[in-house]
């Protein structure tokens, strides 16, 4: 018996918050490998990702109007569609910024830190210009919706199931993209030594462009997966960015097995306490833990011991 | 080989390094590493890429942390103190790149590492007096940079600036200076100068060097500590190492 | 020698600052504007003691908010507690405590709110909080050294979750809408027009002691010394410094400085709220500093004038352009302009200077665009 629970009552109630979860885990999951990629094979930071996802979450949101109005037989599969243009349109943007803004920067993080900033303000006011300061949501196709039951008590939501499984694809191609493809040795080469990797013919600046297009694209993925927790507004992205640096620095910037597990512990430990406190509380608790942790280990959880 | 007796004598030797060993997951860039310094002595640390060798002089001055080994300055055992703590104790390190505060000037590069205001209020309280200026210029005059003390340092050429950071060192009146490739990049002449410079310093300082040019470790050097794979390979006179097999199999074997 | 002269040139500065804020504000301006300045003025406590930890020592701090607006709240405490007096609040189910914790159900003064009812302590602790904080802060993170972007990102989580914590426990902090409703100091009616005025000078003398104080920190060894980190922490390591005492010591101050302006806010202003504490107004102090020039003590103060001053015309005239010029405002000073008003200033007006002063040679009259551009900013 924990308090008016039976043993069985309780741990299902654990595992129905951890179901509810998911969704949380994969926006923090698709937010942080972007975020990974860009800081951690480029040293750029990068705080209008928030913005760049709110992107993909606006794309998701006019994908779903048009279909209702123009496609309507589609609409089952027009989820696939937004993800998609989501990925192609902040992956876009992604490339404009860094040949604009951010290739002059390289080396100056924490000017990259103010000039990003920058840019999220400016992002913000766009949005707000252009889709009006109130915020939108998306309806989802039947299939998504409802969810079915484990047991008596545990019900599993589609929808998360669903985005979980999308993530963990995602994630999986990344992972592929990184460390198998050539593209993904280019990019190590440059990091580790920018110089040398343009002395043998990589074309440095295409693969950092490139590097900081796919991780706005996959923050605009993430974008996609937001609009079923959460309603798209303007300063809806700000919200995240905090969460998700400590994410990727919790996991050790450097490794993308880091990043989600981090991005696990972190959306499971807020979604179980909000169940027994006050959502803001549980909150505070989990980044403090979080902060709490880095301030005794500041290297994250999982890294190399590497000479320096 | 002479010096192979250790422990009961190693309290004559200024440093004495034994057993030293780092590793870096599981790769051992520092194996069981000994030897020993004497005072007054220049002592040349030579060997291949990835031997080690700036690996040693950070564990000894603290920068990175010895998995296990010892490394005593005269009855202080450096293993266990931190990097500030190691310099006030007398010694000196001077880095691969030379490493001086760009936008400063000559002078105020070697007034900063005058051995006065070294806590956070003695800093606050610092005063340029006739003392400081002194020291200053008598180091600017060794290291040949009298006419520059109020060029800013980021102008300087490169071997200056190498003299610079050996100056840094020399305002601390350290002990041991510990010198990462003090004539990398420097013109023949300026080499000449170096050579000078060092022969100088020892009058009073005992020195380790890490070097790559052989005409120059063959000026200079008292001993010389070949290095290889984390290891001692040979150690002894330059005439000693040069006809040593091992050495010329590391050298020139593959 | 060439340091001396710089001195002087420095003096001079602060002396055209003291002039404007002392003299010229006051004299020009009616209250209500005078308060305004004010409470600008309170920022550029926070953006000087950015210039010291971030433009000098390159720490950046993105939780200068948290400083501030401790400093800010010890104050309001206080000011709440005087406010709460049985008397003044009798209709309330328990007299005697804030009326915040009267609508959130709190019967009784949390044990933390006591010590707030005595001057002495109130005032200890608006600054004594924010750097015991500072401590705890900076010890954790220099001793290990994590700097830089870490730092950052850090102090940036810290201003988040102190924001959700005031917010969230209303019952003890007065929630979203911060502690309201202040009216008297000791006794002393602080929202009259004569007490904003004297407040006024109260805040201009502590900045200025505040610029001073700085300035003597720059121009010591160990304002030496901070450049040298920013530029070669190892080599100020391996001189024989402890790098961490030294910048737990100049972040310390700078919380010290931001909690000075975080109290006169409060006096000024006569609230504090979460909205002075978080992660947007953090960030936003930190463009003060680089507008007005990040290596330079008295660009911050033009630079929190300008900066607010635009904030507050802009958003009463164009508020949808607002963020459209703070954003590319944050763009330019790190793209163009990386040493804000301070580098225009000697870049373009100073050899102007120098050619119009070779014709007549005694008139020293330096710095005349900045106190233009804030007359300009005054008006």
């Amino acid at each position: 018996m924990i308090g008016d629970y039976t043993l069985l009552e309780f741990s299902s109630i654990l595992a129905m918050q951890g179901f509810a979860g998911l969704i949380l885990f994969s926006v923090f999951v698709l937010m942080a490998l972007g975020l990974a990629i860009i800081f951690g094979q480029m040293g750029v930071i990068n705080m209008a990702h928030g913005e760049f996802m709110i992107l993909g979450a606006y794309v998701t949101w006019l994908c779903s109007g048009l279909v209702t109005a123009y496609a309507p037989a589609l609409f089952p599969a027009y989820f696939f569609i937004a993800m998609a243009l989501a990925f192609i349109v902040t992956g876009a943007l992604g490339i404009l910024v860094e040949w604009a803004m951010i290739r002059h920067l390289y080396r100056r993080p924490l000017d990259t830190l103010l000039a990003t900033w920058g840019l999220s303000l400016i992002l913000q006011q766009l949005y707000r210009s252009v889709f009006g300061a109130r915020e939108v949501g998306v309806s989802l196709p039947d299939w998504m919706m409802g969810s079915f039951a484990l047991t008596d008590i545990i019900e599993v939501p589609i929808n998360g199931i669903f985005v979980m499984a999308l993530t963990m694809l995602i994630s999986l191609a990344v992972f592929l993209l990184m460390f198998r493809s050539r593209w993904g040795k280019q990019v190590r080469a440059v990091v580790q030594n920018r110089a040398m990797a343009g002395a043998v013919g990589i074309n440095t600046k295409k693969v950092d462009r490139l590097t900081f297009g796919l991780g706005c694209g996959v923050a605009g993925v993430a974008g996609s997966a937001f609009t079923m927790i959460g309603s798209t507004g303007p300063t809806a992205g700000q919200l995240y960015i905090v969460d998700t640096f400590l994410v990727v620095v919790f996991g050790g910037a450097a490794s993308l097995l880091g990043t989600i597990a981090s991005a696990f512990t972190i959306s499971q430990a807020q979604s179980t306490m909000e169940f027994f406190m006050s959502g803001s509380m549980a909150k505070v608790l989990t980044l403090l833990t979080v902060v709490g942790i880095l301030m005794l280990r500041p290297e994250g959880l999982f890294t190399l011991k590497m000479r320096r | 080989m002479q010096q192979t007796n250790p422990a009961s004598t190693s309290k004559d030797f200024l440093l004495s390094v034994e057993g030293l060993t780092v590793s870096f997951d599981g790769f051992k860039a520092v194996n069981d590493l000994s030897f020993y310094v004497d005072e007054n002595e220049i002592r040349v640390i030579i060997g291949p890429n990835g031997a080690g060798k700036t690996t040693v002089l950070d564990l000894i001055c603290g920068r990175t942390k010895a998995t296990a080994g010892s490394i005593r300055f005269r009855d202080k055992e450096l293993t266990r103190m931190r990097e500030h703590e190691i310099v006030h104790a007398g010694v000196g390190r001077k880095f691969q790149n030379p490493s001086i505060y760009e936008d400063l000037t000559v002078f105020e590069n070697l007034e900063l590492s005058f051995p006065r205001g070294r806590g956070v209020f003695g800093a606050l309280a610092f005063k340029r007096d006739a003392e400081v200026v002194s020291r200053v210029e008598e180091i600017a005059e060794m290291i040949f940079l009298k006419n520059q003390l109020k060029t800013e340092a980021a102008i300087l050429s490169h071997g200056q600036k190498q003299w610079l950071e050996i100056g840094m060192l020399l305002i601390q009146s350290p002990e041991l200076l510990m010198l990462d490739e003090p004539v990398a990049g420097m013109s023949v002449s300026e080499r000449v100068k170096t050579a000078e410079l060092l022969h100088r310093i020892i009058q009073d300082h005992s020195v380790i060097v890490i070097e790559h040019d052989m005409k120059f470790v063959q000026d200079i050097a008292h001993r010389v500590t070949v290095m290889h794979q984390g290891k001692v390979l040979s150690e002894g006179s330059m005439d000693h190492v040069q006809h040593d097999p091992k050495v010329i199999e590391v050298y020139l074997g593959h | 020698m060439n340091t001396t002269l710089y001195t002087r040139r420095e003096w001079i500065a602060l002396a055209i600052v003291a002039a404007l804020i002392l003299i010229v504000f006051p004299v020009t301006m009616d209250v209500f504007r005078l308060n305004l300045v004010g409470k600008y003025l309170t920022y550029a406590f926070v953006a000087v003691g950015l210039v010291l930890c971030w433009g000098h020592g390159g720490i950046l701090s993105l939780g200068q908010g948290i400083f501030f607006g401790l400093g800010g709240y010890c104050m309001a405490m206080f000011l709440k507690l005087e406010a709460s007096s049985p008397e003044n609040t009798a209709i309330q189910s328990t007299p005697g405590i804030p009326d915040f914790m009267d609508w959130n159900q709190v019967t009784e003064l949390p044990f933390w709110w006591v010590p707030f009812k005595s001057f002495p302590f109130a005032a200890a602790a608006v600054i004594l909080v924010p750097v015991v904080f500072a401590y705890v802060i900076g010890a954790a993170m220099f001793k290990r050294r994590v700097g830089g972007v870490y730092f950052a990102i850090i102090t940036q989580a810290i201003a988040a979750i102190l924001t959700i914590l005031i917010i969230g426990q209303q019952g003890y902090t007065g929630g979203v809408n911060g502690i309201t409703d202040l009216r008297t100091l000791l006794g002393w009616d602080i929202r009259t027009d004569s007490a904003k005025f004297i407040l006024y000078f109260v805040n201009a003398v502590l900045l200025i002691a505040v610029l001073v104080l700085g300035q003597m920190v720059r121009m010591s060894k160990f304002g030496r010394l901070l450049i040298a980190m920013r530029d070669k922490e190892d080599r100020v390591r391996f001189s024989g410094y402890s790098v961490a005492d030294f910048k737990i010591f100049i972040f310390c101050l700078a919380a010290a400085f931001s909690a000075i302006g975080g109290a006169m806010f409060t006096l000024q202003v006569g609230f504090m709220s979460p909205s002075f504490v978080g992660i947007v107004p953090s960030i936003e102090m930190v463009i003060f500093a680089a507008v007005g020039g990040r290596l330079s003590l008295f660009g911050a103060v033009y630079g929190a004038l300008i900066v607010n001053w635009a904030k507050t015309s802009f958003s009463e005239t164009f508020p949808e352009l607002w963020l459209f010029a703070m954003g590319g405002l944050f763009i330019a000073v790190v793209m163009a302009f990386p040493n804000g008003l301070a580098g225009l200033y000697r870049s373009h007006v100073e050899p102007f200077l120098a050619k119009l002063t070779r014709k007549s040679p005694p008139s020293p009259a330096p710095d005349t665009a900045p106190v233009e551009a804030v007359k300009l900013a005054a008006e």
